[in-house]
């Protein structure tokens, strides 16, 4: 299909043009990436639908209102809204993002492969976990970096665009939480080895 | 060589929106048509 090869600049100036199906080609490209992006702050697959659609609906407002200027940069800017709106939701509930273990979601899920039942397993997975609950402890700006970066693979330049601050402060933020990662497992005499 | 533990699955590739989330949103921007006035812009949507 010719929509694979197109790149999203020209989409989104297709789209603007009046062109419905390049929304649909945009969408369909990255619903994964961006979905996933907020379902990994939410890890709730309703609310994270909530939030992607709302995301979406200022993106449309936007490029329909002829107020989108970032040409070749769609994905870290659509990115950047649907953080701002995770954002505005832990505003509005009041609470950090935190993975509890319910009916349906089970912590395990995402930490180990059930299959593995060696011991070498089960104690890097027992690892993951402390490490994981440590990773709770930091300072919010600091953990938002060190997820993005460890967790979701992302580079300290797309970081940046997402969070809004300069590269620096995202390299800051990281070197500061590995030293307070450090300090926690001093202060507690953690030992994380296998 | 210092270990890894951080392991890539908080971001799954397999996670995607509903289809009735996409579709409304396909349908909203069919429906959407934004007129600027001046310096103001109004947002009509169609039935």
């Amino acid at each position: 299909m010719a929509d694979l090869h197109t790149p999203d600049a020209l989409l989104v100036k297709n789209y603007v043009e009046g062109n419905e199906a390049a929304l649909a080609t945009l969408i369909r490209r990255h619903e994964s990436k961006i979905y996933g992006f907020i379902y990994s702050k939410i890890a709730d697959r309703d609310i994270s639908n909530d939030i992607f659609q709302d995301t979406f609906i200022k993106v449309i407002k936007t490029l329909k209102g002829n107020s989108y200027n970032e040409e070749g940069k769609f994905l870290p800017w659509v990115m950047r809204i649907s953080h701002n709106l995770i954002v505005d939701h832990f505003r509005k509930t009041k609470k950090m993002p935190m993975y509890r273990e319910t009916e349906e979601f089970s912590i395990f899920s995402i930490m180990s492969d059930d299959s593995l039942t060696i011991e070498g397993k089960m104690i890097v997975d027992q690892v993951e976990l402390d490490l994981k609950k440590l990773v709770e402890e930091l300072p919010e700006d600091q953990k938002e970096v060190l997820v993005m970066r460890m967790y979701q693979d992302m580079s300290f330049k797309e970081i940046s665009e997402i969070t809004g601050v300069s590269i620096n402060t995202a390299l800051g933020r990281m070197r500061y939480a590995l030293m307070n990662l450090r300090k926690i497992i001093d202060k507690h005499q953690i030992i994380l080895t296998n | 060589m210092a270990k890894i533990y951080s392991k890539k699955a908080l971001a799954s590739k397999d996670l995607k929106p509903n289809k009735e989330v996409v579709s409304f949103i396909l349908n909203y921007s069919q429906a959407l048509t934004v007129v600027k006035v001046q310096e103001k812009s109004f947002e009509i949507i169609a039935n």
